[in-house]
This record gives C-alpha cells, structure tokens and sequence, in this order.
C-alpha cells in the first residue's frame, strides 16, 4: 500500500459546491505532475488494526451499493475534469493513477478498468505512467489480473501482512501465507509490477516471526516493499482487545528492533529504501505516486473520504459512500471540506514530507532554526554527515526511528 | 429565654457596660461556622430568606473547604431581662497555620466560647488556642456542639472539659448549630457571664488593629477593638507606628453587612475605611489614634506572624511571571501573614521563594493564585530556614535548598518545633513510631480520659511540614490531630542532596536533609524521575549526590522510535496536525541540560503522594 484513508476527517473550511479553485492553484503549475488517486471503500471483512475509511457489505446497508459504485466514480472523474478546466488550470496528462482501499479488487476488474478509461479518456496518461491498483491476496485471480494488465495498469501492491499464521489470524487476515507466492506469479505473469505490505509488531509476533515474514516476502522477489510498524488506532476492535488485556501491548523497542532488521534483510536482497517505510528495487520502481505525496504534486482523489491537493490547496471528500453518491447525484462536489495553506504551513508540510525520503532535503532551504539544528543531528547520529557536508539532510538508520523528533528539530519555532 | 432584641444598641453611643466581645474558640469541622449562623439567625441580624449555610465565610476557597481563614466582627444585639446588649462576635480561623490569625482576634474579646463536638471530644488544636485564650485572661464559656448526633457522648466530653479548665461538667452548655437547641441560652450566658470592656472615654482615641482585608471596590478595610475615647467619620487619623494619617472615610460595624455608623466608643469593634490600597499602610497590630488628639503610648503591639515553611512558586508559563508578581502583591495586601521575594531557579525559571505560616498556608494560597488569577503554578518542596555557620564564623539563613552554601560549614541550626499530639490510646504505638522514624525526641505523655492520650514530642519543623499530618491522620485512622509551636533550634547533622539529569544540577529537587535519610531521599526522587521524564533520544543518567559522592543512581534508556510509521496517504493534513500537536506538546516541556522534562513530571516529583491525592478530591 503507498495510499490509504484515514477514517477520520479534519475540520476545514466550507468546499465550494462548484469545485473551484482559487486562481493562486495557478502558480508554478507547470513544475507540478498531475495524479489521480481512487478510493474503492469496501472490503469482504474489516480487519481488527484498520481504521480506514472502507464498508463490509453489512456495515454499508442500503444506499449505496458496490454495484452502482464505478458509475458514481466516473462522474466524479467528469467533475473533477470540468472543476479543473473552469479554474483555468491547464490540461496535464495522468503521471500516475492509484487504486487505492479498502479492497479495490473486491469490484469487478471491469469497473476498475471502467474507472481508469474514464480518467484516461479525460486527461490522458502520460507516457511511461504508473498506474497500480492495491489488492488483497485473496480477492485477485489470474484473470482478473490479467484483465487489469490489460486496461492499463502497470503496478499492484499486495496486502501480505505476514507471512505467519498466527500473526495473520491477530490481524484478522483471511487470506493463507500460501496464496502469496501464486498470486505474485500471476501478477508477474500478466506483466505487472509487484509490491508486498508488510506489517510488524503485531502483538504476540516475534522477532522469528517477523525475520520469517521478511524472509519469505524477499524470497517472492518482490519490486517494492512497504513495511509498517502496527498502530493501535483508537476505536478499532484491535484498540479494545488491548484495552480488555485480551492481547498484549505493543512495545515501541519493539519495533524499532523490528524496523531495524527489516532494514537489514530488505537491503541485503538488494532493495534501497527512499522513504522511512518504504524500499525499492532500483530508483525506477519506487511508487511514483507515492513519492508524488511526499513532494507536493497535484492529486485528484476520487471516491469517498478521498484526499486531494493542488497547488496548496487540499480538500476531503465527504465519508460515507451514500452521502457522496447524494452529492455527485446532485450534480455538486463531494467535497466536505478543504484549507488553503499559507506559505508557512506549506513549508512546515514540505520540510515534514521531505525530510522522510531517501534523496532528503535541502539544508539551504531550511530557516535560521533548521540550519542550526543541522550540527546537534550530525552528533547525534540521526542524519547522514557526508550528505549534509553536500547540503542534504539525509536520515540514518537511527533517524529514520526518531524521524518526527528530526523533524521537530528542525521545524521553524 | 430572651426574646430577640426589639432596638439595637446604637453604635457610637453603646455604653461600653451592655457591650460583649467574643470569639469562639473550635477545631476545625467542630462547628463553629453553623453555630455563627444560627446566632445570625436568632438574633435577627440576617433575615432567614438571606441566610446561606456559613455566611461569614466569604471567600469561595473556606466555603469549599470548610475553613475559616480571615476574621470577621459581626455585632448583634440581644435582649436579656429588658436590656438590650450588643454583642460583637469575632470569627477566627481554627486550623494551626493561622495561630498568629487568632491570637489577634483574641486580644480584642473579653470571653470565648470553647466550642467542642460532642462525639469527638477536645482536639490538640483547640488545646492551643484555649491556651492562648487563657494567657489572654479571657473568660471561657466550654460548650459541646452537635448534641443531636446520636454518636454524641456530652457526659464523657464535659467532664473532659470541665478537667481542663475547671468548673462543674454541669455547667458546659450542650447545643446543636444544626438543630438550633440551646443557642439562645448560649447568647444568654453570654451576656450574664463575659465582662464588659473598660476603657476610658474620655482619653485620646487608641485602637487596635486585629484584621486588614484588601477589597477590590473599597480598598483596604482594617477591622478594629476601640479601647479608649471615640473615632468618628472624616476625622483625621494617624497609624502609631509609622505616623501615616489618613482621613476616615467610613467607619461602621458588621451586622453582617457593612453599616456606616456615627462612630465608635469604647469597646467596640467595627471597621475603618480610609482609601489606602495596601494592608501594610494599615499594618495589623497597630494602634490607630485621632491626629489632632494623638494618644502617648500606643496599645501593646501583637506578635508579628514568622513564616515558618518556604516554597519557591514558579508560573508553568514563564510569560506569566508579571502575572504572578501583580497577584502576590495583591494577595499580599490581603494576607500580613505572606512573604515573599523574588527567585531564579534554572530549572523552573522566574519565580518566587515564599513564606508561609505552615502547609495548608501553603496550599490555601496557592489555589487562590491558580484561582483567582488564573495561573499555572509549580511549588518545590516545603523548606525551613537553617542556620548555616561557616569556618570563618559567618552566618547564612537557607530558606531555598540551592543556597546551601558549599564546604567550609561549621554547624547547621534547624528549628524545632514542641508538638502535640492527641488521640484514642489504642494509637500511641504507631505515634511514638512515627515521631520516631522523624528524630522525635518524647516530651510526656498524658491521659485526657481513659482513652485518650496527649502525646508531647519535640521535633525538628523539617520533619513534620511535608507529610506528617497526612501519615498522623492515617495512622490513627483519621481520629489523631496535631498541634505545634516553634521551640527554638538545635545543631543537626544535616546534609544537601543534589539531583542531577545527565550531569545537570536541577536545582528544583534539591533537599537539605538529615545525614541518615539521605539516602532515602535519593532513591525516592531518582527512582521517581526515572518513571516521570520521558525516554530522550538519548540515555539519561539520574543520580543524587551529597557534594561530589553520588549516593543513588538511575538511569533512562534512549528512545529508539518516534515515527509514525503508517502512511497517512493523501491525508498530509492529518500527519500535520500531529506534528504541531507534538510541536505543542514539546514548547510545554522545560529543558534541562538537554533534556526535556515535562512540567508534569516537575509537579508530580514535587508533590507527595498524599497530596496528589487530596488534589483529587
Ligand atoms: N449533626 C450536626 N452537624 C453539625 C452541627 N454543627 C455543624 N455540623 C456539621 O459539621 C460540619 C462542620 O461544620 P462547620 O460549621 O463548617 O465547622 P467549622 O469548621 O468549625 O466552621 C458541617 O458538615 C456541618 O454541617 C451540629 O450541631 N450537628
Ligand atoms: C488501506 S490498506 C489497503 C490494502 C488492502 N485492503 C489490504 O489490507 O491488504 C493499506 C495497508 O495499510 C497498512 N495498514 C492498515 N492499517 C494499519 C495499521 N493500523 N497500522 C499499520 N499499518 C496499517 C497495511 O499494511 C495495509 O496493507
Ligand atoms: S482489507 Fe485492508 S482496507 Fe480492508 S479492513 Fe483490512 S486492512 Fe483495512
Ligand atoms: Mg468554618
């Protein structure tokens, strides 16, 4: 996974009913990619650790149904098109396109395909474009990825987790550890990029257990790896089980122990890391879409509860799958609500952003605060010396752990 | 049985002989606020549709604690065989700190009323002020309050009192606040058995000052026994000690409520308001006097309060020095018994060492700066003064631990403390064990009644100014109750104990102790901090030290993770919000050396466990 939604929304300002965005979205817009992102808000079983924004058929009730979803999304993709074309934005071919979840492939390939030729049809792709689709091990078949090779995407990232029994059963996966190696051949076969999420510090995992989880993960030969370190997020059935003491707590030495071999074992089978969670194969195959995020390129995001940002401005669509087919319905955004950042708020999210990849960030342009605090993190083993000598602030492996303090370190006052 | 007054005695023409000055005497929870009221109500000073429980309890803290802290003089008439009395009742504090309060009030009466709960009996407090009450020669009226519990046992607790002061168990009157039983023959008994106030009329006008009170609408007003000649309304007074004058802008008596009068004569109590801002300009003790007409001597003077316990008090916010600073000097006017300077601690930053009379000074004053003022506040640990004489004979007073002066010392004085202790016998054993355990040394011990103990023991004031009346009262399951007065000083083996962060001085934790419980100290603050400062990216040793040998040590393992290490995906709004949460969370942190110490961590280290759980309450 490089995309998810969080199931809470922030408080923002009002979102226009049109779409449209103020004429500073203008500024610098030709040295910005254009992505778009769709959110697909259902899946078979919730699992307990997850508080994305996704619906089980039971949770969903009527009004709005898997069946009628592609249809609702395609006219997202109509206003989104009109929205950007009225605010007098320039036409941009897709960089790359998301399919992100809950369970995308829980639709039909078809309706992704449907989704991803109505997008294309409006902006076009551009060459060489990334396009993935996240996907739950046991919600794919040879087919339907083959189909999904056929419409156009190039990339899927699967929801491996584990490759331990117990550990999945922990997390609530349905899937079985034996299903991975056929679904990557598959993907594989249809010509498809493939990326494995990984999930560590599960209660009752052990530091074998993770060892055997990255070890069989690298032995699949995968193009990417994202590895995350478990949060307990409040009000999932995970948050009360450790609250009743029916599963241990989670241990933060615990994982960084964890993240450190995870570091070790993926980098030794040749895979780089270029974000704090997250490692690739070569340069090439780190998500695109992702690194998008990170460095502050327009997105679209379709689907509910899905993010956007243009050019400084970011908005959210409203959350639940009735209320914005309601919206589209009417002809009117989804959005729930939206804030315009001010160029001190754009950099505080520039430096937070940057400061978590692997080509870093510049030290020049960091304020009087930042440039002081560079020396303190050079003794501090938490970023590379030899980078920052060049004027890069690039985290070691410690500061990869203490990312955040880094950052709080070298925010402005 | 007196009716209720029908004419009032008129202030400034009251012949001193119907006048009756008195104050009552009680423990703290005995009583003494609800029978206040009821004599309110009987007397018919307050209408019953004015009454609120406690009315002479003013200020929202005593109304929720239930303690009195500053004295009032209310005058109320009452009738007995046709002739109309005027009775001034002066409310005093009841708990130790505030002794220097009711010695003040005590001056200004005749008599006092030794009021007692009839199911629990005399308590080690009330012991104290009986006897100050007695040195003052006044009149004692021993009455047993909440006869209408069915826990009562008035023949037990009135032959208690009649052993003490004499007399007749017979005679201690037996009365219910709540209820009302037996009040009126309590204000009857009053009148017949309290002496009239003498004085001479005709004399230049002398009057003590026995309260000052800071009100925000009309200054100060300074509450006063006349003793001799008259004070009247825009005549020009003068303050014996410092010669200030000040014209007289309104003079009056409560009854409750402040009421202008023509004056005031001999014996009578009432309030002056002069327009001064500040108490110190109308100094308690002082002897008020006519300008034109000045008095020779002034009245013998009253015992300036001496802060016993010193805290230093520091904003949570340094930008609320200012704040602290106005509010102190406010609090000031209001409170002669308060002390303070200002102090620089590198750890808490600006602040202030402040004197009080005793903890609960301590506590009161502070929760009425985080109240009234709306401040944060940390306090270090409560501190006495010592006495440090230096190899070249110099002398150094230490009411802050970080001014404890390096090598070369001589001797240290601590001050001692003669305490009382009184309790069910079945206590006596884990008593003398706690006075023990606090270098105690056992002055005697006395039967009240035959199953309640006196227990005199001398100790250092160091050693019972942290904890030891919340260990007292736990010990004894609640029915032990202390009292104390400075007893002079002794040479102890003391020593000071400093904390250190990563080989940082923290001058906030340090302690002057007695050799022997160093230690102690020592593993209990650093084992504390270990469990209160939050792991650094960075180990963080902890150790405690008596000059350069380090006596206890802990140490804080680094952090190894602060990233959320979960992909927010689009939502970089959300990712930057736990940021400036963070960033947030980080400003509120005080630092250390490298270090960044929560000021929970600062509050929590520096409050006992007993006290944190009070604050609860
Ligand atoms: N049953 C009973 N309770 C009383 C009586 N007088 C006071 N109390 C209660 O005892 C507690 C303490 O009374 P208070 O007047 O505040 O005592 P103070 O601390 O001496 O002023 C309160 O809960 C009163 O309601 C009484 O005569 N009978
Ligand atoms: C939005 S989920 C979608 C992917 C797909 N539905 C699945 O679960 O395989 C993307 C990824 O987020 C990660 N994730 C979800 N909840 C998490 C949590 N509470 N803590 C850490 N990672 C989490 C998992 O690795 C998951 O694969
Ligand atoms: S399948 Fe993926 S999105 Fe769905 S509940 Fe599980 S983790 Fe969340
Ligand atoms: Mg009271």
């Amino acid at each position: 996974m490089e995309d998810t939604l969080p199931s809470v929304l922030p408080l923002g300002d009002p979102a226009p009913v049109d779409g449209l965005l103020p004429p500073q979205v203008l500024d610098g817009v030709g040295s910005r990619k254009f992505g778009l992102y769709v959110h697909i808000p259902f899946c078979a079983v919730r699992c307990g650790y997850c508080d994305f924004n996704t619906y089980t058929a039971t949770e969903l009730g009527g009004g709005a149904s898997q069946a009628a979803y592609a249809s609702t999304a395609v006219s997202e993709v109509e206003f989104a098109s009109r929205a950007l074309n009225a605010s007098g934005l320039p036409h941009r071919p897709l960089s790359t396109v998301f399919f992100g979840g809950g369970t995308p492939t829980l639709l039909p390939a078809e309706d992704l395909a449907r989704i991803l030729g109505a997008a294309v049809g409006q902006w076009g792709l551009e060459p060489g474009a990334e396009v993935t689709t996240e996907a739950n091990p046991d919600s794919v078949t040879r087919e339907s990825l083959q189909l999904l090779a056929d419409a156009g995407f190039t990339r899927v990232s699967f929801g491996m987790q584990s490759a331990v029994p117990h550990v999945l059963k922990v997390l609530d996966r349905t899937h079985t550890p034996s299903r991975v190696p056929l679904v990557v051949q598959w993907a594989r076969d249809a010509g498809l990029a493939v990326s494995l999420d990984l999930i560590y510090g599960t209660p009752g995992e052990s530091m074998a257990d993770w060892r055997t989880s990255l070890e069989t993960a690298l032995s699949y030969e995968p193009d990417h790896i994202s590895a995350y370190a478990l949060i307990v997020e409040d009000g999932t059935k995970l948050a009360a089980q450790i609250r009743r003491g029916e599963v241990p707590q989670i241990d933060d030495d615990d994982h960084a122990a964890k993240y450190e071999l995870a570091d070790q074992l993926i980098s030794e089978a040749g895979l780089d890391w270029y974000e704090v969670s997250n490692w690739s194969r070569s340069p090439e195959q780190a998500c695109r879409h992702n690194l998008a995020y990170w460095r502050g390129d327009d997105w679209w995001g379709i689907g509910p509860g899905a993010h956007s940002h243009v050019g400084g401005v970011r908005w959210w669509n409203v959350k639940h799958p009735a209320a914005y087919a309601n919206r589209l319905g009417e002809g009117v955004s989804p959005a729930a609500g939206r804030e315009t950042l001010d160029a001190g708020t754009r950099e505080v999210e520039r430096i937070m952003l940057e400061a978590r990849l692997g080509s870093g960030l510049e030290v020049d342009a960091l304020d009087k605060v930042g440039r002081h605090a560079v020396a303190g993190l050079i003794a501090d083993a938490l970023v590379e010396p030899a980078a920052a000598f060049q004027g890069r602030l690039v985290l070691t492996l410690k500061g990869r752990l203490l990312a955040d303090a880094v950052v709080r370190r070298i925010l402005p006052d | 049985m007196s009716p209720m007054a029908r004419t009032a005695p008129v202030p400034a023409a009251t012949d001193p002989a119907i006048i009756r000055n008195f104050c009552i005497i009680a423990h703290i929870d005995h009583g003494k606020s609800t029978l206040a009221d009821r004599m309110l109500q009987f007397t018919g000073v307050v209408k019953p549709r004015d009454m609120k429980a406690q009315y002479l309890d003013r200020m929202d803290i005593e109304r929720e604690r239930g303690i009195t802290i500053k004295s009032q003089a209310v005058r109320m008439p009452w009738e007995l065989d046709g002739t109309s009395y005027a009775l001034n009742m002066i409310d005093t504090p009841g708990h130790v700190d505030f002794t220097y309060e009711v010695s003040r009030s005590l001056a200004a009466c005749e008599g006092a009323i030794l009021l007692v709960d009839a199911a629990q009996g005399i308590e080690a407090q009330t012991l104290a002020n009986l006897y100050l009450a007695m040195e003052n020669n006044l009149t004692i009226i021993p009455v047993l309050n909440k006869i209408d519990l069915p826990a009562a046992q008035p023949e037990k607790y009135a032959a208690e009192l009649a052993n003490l002061i004499g007399g007749d168990p017979e005679d201690v009157l037996r009365v219910s606040g709540k209820t009302g039983v037996g009040v009126e023959e309590l204000l009857d008994k009053i009148v017949r058995d309290l002496p009239a106030p003498v004085g001479d009329a005709n004399a230049p006008a002398r009057a003590m000052i026995f309260d000052s009170v800071y009100d925000t609408y009309r200054g100060v007003v300074t509450y006063v026994r006349v003793v001799d000649g008259m004070l009247h309304p825009r005549e020009r007074i003068q303050m014996m000690s410092t010669k200030a004058t000040h014209e007289l802008l309104e003079i009056g008596v409560s009854s409750p409520e402040p009421t202008p009068s023509k004056g005031l004569g001999v014996g009578e109590v009432g309030y002056l308001i002069t327009g001064v801002k500040d108490v110190r300009q109308s100094k308690v003790g002082d002897t008020v006097t006519n300008q034109a007409k000045p008095a020779a001597k002034s009245l013998s003077g009253y015992a300036d309060a001496k802060p016993m316990v010193f805290s230093g008090l520091y904003p949570l916010d340094g930008t609320d020095y200012p704040v602290l600073r106005d509010a102190l000097e406010k609090l000031m006017l209001n409170d002669a018994a308060l002390i303070y300077e200002p102090e620089t601690s590198a750890a808490l930053g600006f602040g202030f060492r402040v004197g009080f009379l005793g903890l609960l000074h301590l506590e009161i004053t502070r929760e009425r700066l985080e109240r009234e003022y709306n401040l944060d506040l940390i306090s270090t640990a409560p501190n006495v003064e010592y006495e440090v004489t230096l190899e070249d004979k110099k002398v150094v007073h230490v009411t802050n631990p970080s001014e404890y002066p390096v090598g070369k010392v001589a001797e240290v004085r601590e001050p001692m403390v003669s305490a009382t202790i009184l309790a069910p016998n079945e206590f006596v054993g884990a008593i003398m064990e706690l006075c023990q355990s606090r270098r105690g040394v056992m002055g005697g011990m006395d039967y009240l009644s035959e199953d309640r103990v006196e227990i005199r023991y001398r100790l250092p004031l160091a050693e019972i100014v942290f904890d030891f009346f919340d260990i007292l009262k736990s010990k004894t399951r609640g029915y032990g109750s202390l009292d104390w007065k400075a007893d002079g000083e002794q040479v102890a083996d003391l020593v000071k104990v400093d904390i250190m962060l990563q080989g940082e001085q923290v001058d906030a934790f340090s302690a002057i102790t007695h050799r022997e419980k160093a230690y102690a100290y020592g593993v209990m603050m650093t084992t504390k901090l270990r469990e209160l400062i939050p792991r650094q990216q960075f180990e963080v040793p902890i150790q405690a030290a008596i000059g350069s040998r380090i006596i206890a040590r802990e140490s804080i393992r680094a952090i190894r993770k602060d990233v959320l290490a979960k992909c927010y995906g689009g939502d970089i709004t959300r990712k930057r919000k736990l940021l400036e949460k963070q960033k947030e969370g980080k400003k509120r942190m005080k630092m250390v050396g490298r270090v960044e110490v929560p000021q929970e961590a600062f509050i929590a280290a520096l409050t006992t466990d007993e006290s944190k759980d009070k604050a609860k309450k």
